[in-house]
């Protein structure tokens, strides 16, 4: 789960990096009362999930109540690369005397968490890294040993920073790091880290991406679930617990495993075709699974056909029958299913679904049949 | 791995390490044990369960582990095999949070060196006609080489391996390494087995959108290895930056696309395919040119 700016600062927050007074607002009036508890000058920061927000208008400097006003109603409803904005952060502005950058991720190559620090923070990182890779500092982090003080000033000194800022972006640094492990996020960043010039160091942006397989251990998350900009679809499908996620085509896809799932998109688009989504049903697929998955992608006006692509190893074929039947018993279908079965239990499977005799399945017996005849079928009703 | 390899099925009481570790001793795996905490004494279809590894592996001198445990307990019990002296272990256990999956490899670099993780969050591996730890099923594959089959994802793994079993051509062995953040054991890992393994003669290999692992298997190829290997990588309509499911399937710039995996792959000499389809018939192209006199063995399962 990705959290937007203000949700990743409260995140920092718990851990004690230094963040900004700021408040979140959802309309100018709260806008107004935000900056006018945080105080003046203030900046309107849009709130969503995509970068480049500040070229798109989406960060504006205020200095009183009738500016805060003004930035406020031209942000809010903004449209921002498909993201319409629904919530401001209000936050005193921050006099900068420099820009920094701090990062920890998993190096999946050396399996190592990876601590990244640039002198160089404030514009696109992934820049700097190809233009000049010697100014972003890094040092691998093996989760026994943990990040101490010391080696944390150390990175900071490597990485270039101004001597006023060292032992204070040490400290955020391992601060950081205790946010990235005990908080189980993917992905943690500021940037940019700057230094005030009151001579204080803080974090002015928050980027925290949390590893939803931690969810179990961190009931705390349940308040971020709201934001964003959510598609109905993958609103319904997250409810349901299904991996979701919406796209414009007319072939509704249904797989087990992501790699299949995101297979099957692809022969759909090799054969002429477009998905509507994405939709992995999972290793722990049972027949209720496959109903919920049915319901979902049913609601979704653009689906002409859908494929379900099923290679049954921990999934048994014959509970994705069953999944299919209680569907068309439970909901009423609005397009065929071209279906294709293999794996696990898939001759019982296939014994059911042929004994129950309805119009609605199509089997085919391979992954390429099966999707050139769903986009047969979802030309056809074009 | 072979038929005299002897496996504890670590959560074998529970509905999945049943069903699949059941399977695995029909398909002829030496399944020698169970372990359940709290459950020792009691048996599976015959098969004993202890309270701990450490027991089973004092009463039954266990070669491999297959861990079919919840997340939360995933970790714990592999570091648990480790520690009882087991050499290979299997994890086919899905959305164990990252930072236990990094845990878990900085102990078994630190304190169990001489201990092989394949997985978490992967079907396991099958040598055709010998022996299947995991969750593949066993009937869609084929004896009697000479490809390897190596894959991240589950289910494209099956797919792989029915590809070639329906046009005749056998496998070794086949090796889900997972989708995960943190794989215990990489396609390098499996590439350099194939290599040195004088029964398999090509590699078929499977990869995915997100991380580097296609890549840094593309450098392996071009330096070190000398056996025709045929790929297909899934993923190459993902929309960019969003994260397809659980698996290590994350495509956020130009980095850890379909696109530049294939180019690597492709620059390295491997034969790149569009689909599991052609790739398997590829690989039966490649096999033939391998041996002039080579004809289809007869499905035996």
């Amino acid at each position: 789960m990705d959290l937007v700016e203000y949700q990743g600062k409260q995140y920092f927050g718990r851990y004690g990096i230094p963040i900004s007074a700021g408040r979140a607002a959802d309309n100018v009036d709260d806008a107004v009362a935000a900056a006018e508890e945080v105080g003046y000058p203030v900046v309107v920061k849009a709130q969503v999930q995509v970068g480049g927000r500040g070229k798109a208008g989406g960060v504006k400097l205020a200095s009183d109540a009738a500016e805060v006003r003004r930035c406020a109603s031209e942000i809010l409803g903004l449209d921002i690369k498909g993201h319409v904005v629904r919530r401001l952060w209000i936050e005193h502005a921050t006099d900068i005397a420099r820009e920094y950058y701090a990062s920890f991720t998993l190096d999946r190559a050396v399996k190592l968490h990876l601590a990244m620090v640039s002198a160089r923070g404030g514009i696109d990182i992934e820049q700097v890294a190809e233009s000049e890779p010697e100014a972003i500092a890094r040092l691998h982090v093996d989760p026994l040993d943990g990040l101490g003080q010391a080696e944390a000033l150390q990175l900071v000194t490597d990485a270039g920073l101004d001597a006023e800022a060292l032992e204070q972006a040490a400290g955020i640094l391992v601060d950081l790091y205790r946010c990235y492990v005990e908080g189980d996020a993917d992905l943690v960043e500021i940037n940019p880290l700057v230094l005030a010039t009151d001579g204080r160091v803080r974090a002015l942006d928050a980027k925290v991406t949390l590893d939803d397989d931690a969810a179990f251990r961190h009931p705390e998350w349940s308040e971020f679930e709201e934001m964003g900009d959510v598609d109905p679809r993958e609103r319904l499908a997250k409810e349901k617990g299904l991996q979701y996620i919406g796209l414009e085509g007319s072939v509704g896809i249904i797989a087990n495993g992501a790699g299949l799932a995101m297979s099957t998109l692809d022969v759909v688009n090799q054969v002429g075709g477009a998905a509507a989504n994405f939709l992995d049903i999972g290793g722990g697929a049972n027949a209720d699974v496959m109903a919920n998955a049915l319901e979902v992608i049913n609601t979704d006006p653009n689906v002409r056909v859908i494929l379900v692509n099923i290679f049954g190893g921990i999934v048994r074929c014959d509970e994705v029958a069953q999944g299919i039947l209680t569907a068309l018993e439970r909901v009423e279908l609005t397009s065929p299913i071209v279906l294709r079965l293999d794996g696990t239990n898939s001759i019982e499977a296939r014994r059911m679904l042929d004994e129950a005799r309805s119009e609605w399945i199509i089997p085919e017996l391979t992954m390429i049949g099966a999707a050139q005849r769903a986009v047969e079928i979802a030309g056809g009703l074009s | 791995m072979d038929e005299s390899t002897k496996v504890v099925v670590l959560g074998l009481t529970g509905s999945q390490g049943r069903f699949h570790g059941l399977r695995n001793r029909a398909y002829g795996t030496k399944v020698v044990a169970g372990v359940t905490p709290g459950k020792g004494g009691q048996d599976v279809e015959g098969i004993p369960v202890y309270d701990t590894v450490a027991e089973a592996v004092e009463r039954h001198g266990v070669d491999a582990a297959f861990v079919v445990v919840p997340p939360r307990g995933a970790a714990e019990a592999i570091v648990g095999c480790a520690a009882a002296g087991i050499g290979f272990v299997v994890c086919i256990t899905e959305h164990i949070p990252a930072k236990d999956e990094a845990l878990v490899a900085a102990r078994l670099r630190r304190d169990f060196p001489q201990t092989r993780l394949l997985g978490p969050n992967c079907p396991g591996v099958i040598s055709p006609g010998k022996c299947n730890i995991g969750i593949t099923s066993g009937d869609i594959a084929l004896p009697g080489g000479p490809v390897g089959i190596v894959s991240r994802s589950g289910t494209l793994t099956y797919q792989a391996l029915h590809e070639l079993s329906q046009q005749g051509v056998g496998q070794t062995t086949c090796v889900g390494i997972g989708g995960d953040p943190v794989p215990g054991t990489t396609f390098v890992d499996v590439l350099r087995a194939f290599q040195d393994d004088q029964e398999t003669r090509a590699i078929m290999m499977i990869g995915e959108i997100g991380g580097d692992g296609e890549e840094r298997a593309a450098e392996y190829i071009r330096n070190e290895m000398s056996k025709p290997v045929v790929a297909y990588v899934a993923g190459v309509t993902a929309p960019e930056g969003r994260k397809m499911g659980h698996a290590g399937a994350i495509v956020s710039g130009s980095k850890g696309t379909a696109k530049a995996k294939i180019e690597a792959l492709r620059d390295a000499g491997v034969i790149v395919a569009k689909n599991p389809t052609e790739a398997g018939e590829l690989m039966v192209g490649v096999v033939r040119e391998l041996e002039g006199e080579w004809a289809p063995s007869a499905p035996t399962l």
